[in-house]
């Protein structure tokens, strides 16, 4: 016979929260970053011996420390941003979009291939434009193969945009082998390097004035789109209960398909900006993984692109960091990873401790005031 | 020979916040006997059985088994005692086969021989006349196997005290025959049985003493061979409860919804809605009777557009102040957009209310923008009108929230109600279909609901009105439609039938001329 004893409550219980006011949600913000900074400080100076202080110091001079690094923050945080505000549709209708790196990988090798088929023939001003067109347009079509077969026969979208990921990679390992420049090197090198021919011109005396303001534009288009537009109101719906959609009459895999080629066209043009307004090569690392870091920015930001702002800058400030003190107190690339590590992990953390509450054995159930 | 109760139940009462499930229940149930529960939805009859079987704790009484006290505080604690439960909801695993998912859990001595459980199986099989493939994957099975599967994993374990949860809700008459020799010569082998069911015919076909619960209370038991259907009937749904509900007499009622041979499968491919014809009449509240899942939410969704229909039926629309429209609209084959395009202007209160009538994470002005949100041309959605729609519905049905933007999910369930009623009303509807519309509410909050379909009523809406307490039913509604197991086994006028008729005809199955 099992003797059972279920009167015990267990040490510690977690009760989802009523809502949370705003002022206090900051406060376990900030309080995060603040213990963060602590906990990486401890750590640093277990393993290095360093001062913190100093770390943090050399952390801020790798993102902001000379108009160049600023300049390099700045244009990567922008390529970033544009990602994210691609993914923001598509996850807010929960439509698992992870092959945002295929989506800007395909945008960039038909910028590339445009780049140098018609660096010659056609003016800048023009070439852009048409670059942009055919990035959105490979983009859009790399984001609407996944979404028309989920709306048609109900495959796993993770999968397939996953999947669409590798093609993306081999058609782009293929093009650089196409187009290597110097023979032998496998790369396809700087693109019209002597003319500039299909690069972004300088605005305002910036390099990366139009990268800034094509993402931000973006940014705002995406944020009045997705909040005050009838098809961003179809896409909370379908996100939130695609039975609820069906009986409002909004058709799931028609707004499915939309919103994929939408999220995929952005994506698209992420690649053309990286291209023509950044590395002015291709290789099979241009997207470098932020197809995927986007996924958090946009999921931090709960949608909200102008938050995305803040969180890729975050994000992006913090690798620069990483580098810069790796090079200079001649760490390994491993222990400044471990510190971006620790600050993410706190920020991530306290999202936690927003939606839920620990409560002590014992302890009266308090309501959160 | 003096014989010990298997088990015996008493004063079991068990709470989920303010309702009472069970209260103060005393049960025996006997070896070698087939005890059916009998009880009108929501009476506690799962309740109880689940915590025979471990799944709920009773807040007070005593279980004992054999005569001796027990605690039952898992599903494993129960299969110590010998007590197996069949769910109404198959707890299989899709990719494995029967004998995996017999084995599963069990924690056995020695290395997973599967052979030796196939053998083990088939003796079981064999003594009480089952028919079952061991490496049969469960999802090449059909439902009657799956079933089938889950009766052999509990006697595979040992039980000999087993509850059946409506075994016979998913299964074709012939199934259910098969099923019940199976249980005969369960109970030639000594074992006790327990079965939930609402079918009045199964009860007097294969029980041997029924058990009724009304509103979590033991009203009693007798022999099967001293009760009649009829008798029973009354244990179950009692005397009518006056409940003083305002109802008028119709106003000049008009047809408004003919529906004709409507006939629906699920996905699944199980007939959910047999050949259903009746008429709506604006003007009037129609009553929806019948036991769960007799293809209430079946019909409201055709008429909807949100279920795909079997050829061969028909779902006539006349919109009010039009009796020179003979033809009026055809509804089927047309999806919820093309039937508001086609200008019916049909309102909808679905029984799940977060996750079909409403967008939970959206505040009440976002969730008025659901049916509104299409109108104008620009791409922008406007938003001063459905904002003072909710302020408006806010202040007329008294929704207590924080403010139109609050997520409405967080809202109880009574004011959610409110909100999605309120949104659905404020469409001016010729045509209003509720499901389950008082379900959870108190008792005001119920009243208010009532009032507000009287009201559509008087207006000549054709208000459809599906329930499951028959008291609110004959009070509330002017004709009743009862349905069972996906037919229409009557229309009474609700004013002059009784409840025992209403009761008889929901477990009223057709045995002629059934389809197969």
């Amino acid at each position: 016979m099992s003797t059972v004893n279920h009167t015990q409550e267990p040490l510690l219980r977690i009760a989802k929260r009523d809502g949370i006011s705003r002022p206090k949600a900051y406060v376990i913000r900030i309080v995060a970053v603040v213990l963060s900074l602590v906990v990486s400080g401890i750590f640093i100076f277990a393993v290095t011996k360093l001062n913190p202080v100093e770390v943090y110091k050399a952390i801020f001079d790798g993102a902001f420390g000379t108009s160049r690094r600023s300049w390099v923050t700045i244009r990567d945080t922008m390529m970033l941003l544009c990602i994210g505000v691609g993914l923001a549709p598509a996850f807010k209708m929960k439509f698992w979009n992870i092959g945002a790196e295929g989506q800007v990988l395909i945008g960039g090798v038909v910028t590339a291939g445009f780049m140098r088929a018609f660096g010659g023939s056609i003016s800048t001003p023009v070439l852009l434009v048409i670059m942009a067109v055919v990035s959105l347009l490979a983009g859009c079509v790399w984001g609407v193969i996944p979404a028309a077969f989920k709306a048609k026969w109900g495959t796993n979208e993770t999968l397939f945009t996953l999947m669409m990921n590798y093609v993306a990679i081999q058609i782009t390992s293929y093009c650089v082998a196409l187009w290597e420049n110097p023979i032998g090197s496998n790369t396809v090198g700087v693109i019209n390097q002597q003319t500039k021919a299909g690069w972004f011109p300088a605005v305002f005396g910036q390099t990366y004035g139009l990268n800034v303001i094509l993402v931000l534009a973006l940014t705002v288009g995406m944020f009045i789109y997705l909040k005050y537009s009838k098809q961003g109101y179809e896409i909370s719906v379908v996100g939130d209960s695609q039975n609820t959609a069906r009986y409002a009459g909004i058709s799931v895999k028609k707004v499915t398909v939309r919103t994929m080629a939408i999220s995929g066209a952005i994506c698209g043009l992420a690649g053309f900006i990286a291209v023509a307004g950044a590395s002015h090569t291709i290789s099979t690392s241009t997207a470098g993984g932020r197809g995927f870091t986007a996924i958090i920015v946009a999921w931090l930001a709960q949608f909200n692109t102008f938050v995305m702002i803040l969180i890729s800058l975050l994000l992006v400030f913090l690798q620069k960091g990483a580098i810069q003190i790796a090079s200079q107190f001649n760490l390994n690339d491993y222990a400044s990873n471990i510190i971006t590590g620790i600050i993410l992990f706190f920020i991530l953390g306290s999202e936690f401790f927003i939606n839920y509450r620990v409560i002590l054995r014992g302890k009266k159930e308090v309501e959160a005031k | 020979m003096e014989t010990v109760a298997a088990v015996q139940l008493r004063n079991i009462t068990k709470r989920f916040g303010k309702v009472v499930a069970n209260n103060s229940v005393s049960l025996d149930i006997n070896r070698g006997e087939i005890l059916s529960l009998l009880g009108e939805n929501g009476s506690g009859k799962t309740t109880l059985m689940n915590m025979l079987a471990g799944i709920y704790f009773p807040d007070e009484g005593e279980i004992l088994v054999n005569g001796q006290p027990v605690i039952i505080a898992s599903p494993k604690d129960a299969f110590d005692y010998g007590i197996g439960m069949i769910h109404q909801h198959f707890k299989l695993v899709d990719v494995f086969t029967a004998a995996e998912n017999i084995v599963l859990g069990l924690e056995e001595e020695g290395k997973l021989d599967l052979k030796a459980t196939a053998a083990k199986i088939n003796g079981i099989c064999e003594k009480y006349g089952f028919q079952i493939d061991p490496n049969k994957k469960i999802y090449d099975m059909s439902v009657s196997e799956k079933q089938t599967v889950e009766i052999v994993k509990v006697l595979y374990r040992g039980a000999d005290i087993l509850i059946l949860d409506e075994p016979t809700a998913v299964l074709t008459p012939q199934e259910t025959d098969r099923l019940f020799d199976v249980m005969r010569n369960m109970k030639a082998d000594g074992k006790a049985m327990i079965i939930i069911t609402h079918k009045l015919h199964e009860v007097m076909d294969v029980s041997d003493r029924v058990a009724v619960l009304r509103k979590g209370k033991y009203i009693g038991d007798v022999a099967t061979k001293d009760t009649s259907p009829q008798a029973l009937t009354d244990m179950m749904v009692g005397h009518a409860v006056t409940l003083n509900i305002n109802r008028p007499d119709p106003k000049d009622p008009t047809p408004r919804l003919e529906v004709s041979g409507l006939t629906v499968y699920d996905a699944m491919g199980v007939k959910r809605l047999d050949n259903v014809t009746f008429t709506a009449m604006g003007g009037e509240i129609l009553g929806i009777a019948g036991i769960a899942g007799s293809g209430q939410k079946e019909l409201l969704e055709s008429i909807a557009g949100l279920q795909p229909i079997s050829p061969g039926a028909s779902i006539r629309y006349r919109p009010i102040g039009h009796p020179e429209d003979k033809d009026g609209t055809e509804l089927v084959g047309k999806t919820p957009l093309q039937i508001k395009q086609a200008g019916v202007s049909l309102a909808f209160v679905p029984e799940d209310r977060l996750g079909m009538g409403l967008v939970g994470t959206m505040g009440m002005t976002g969730n008025m923008l659901l049916r509104s949100y299409r109108k104008g041309h620009g791409i922008f959605t406007d938003r001063k009108a459905p904002k003072k729609l909710a302020e408006e519905v806010l202040t007329e049905l008294d929704v207590v929230t924080p403010s139109v933007n609050f997520p409405v999910r967080r809202l109880s369930g009574g004011n959610v109600q409110k909100v999605l009623v309120g949104r659905e009303i404020a469409q001016e509807p010729s045509v209003l279909m509720t499901a389950y519309a008082v379900r959870g509410l108190d008792i005001n909050t119920s009243y208010t609901i009532y009032n507000l379909l009287t009201e559509q009523k008087l207006k000549g809406v054709a208000v459809v009105y599906v329930g499951e307490d028959l008291d609110v039913l004959l009070e509330l509604c002017d004709r009743i439609l009862v349905l069972c197991g996906g037919q229409v086994s009557g229309i009474v006028d609700a004013r002059t039938t009784t409840k025992e008729e209403v009761g008889l005809l929901m477990t009223r199955f057709k045995k002629e001329g059934e389809p197969a």
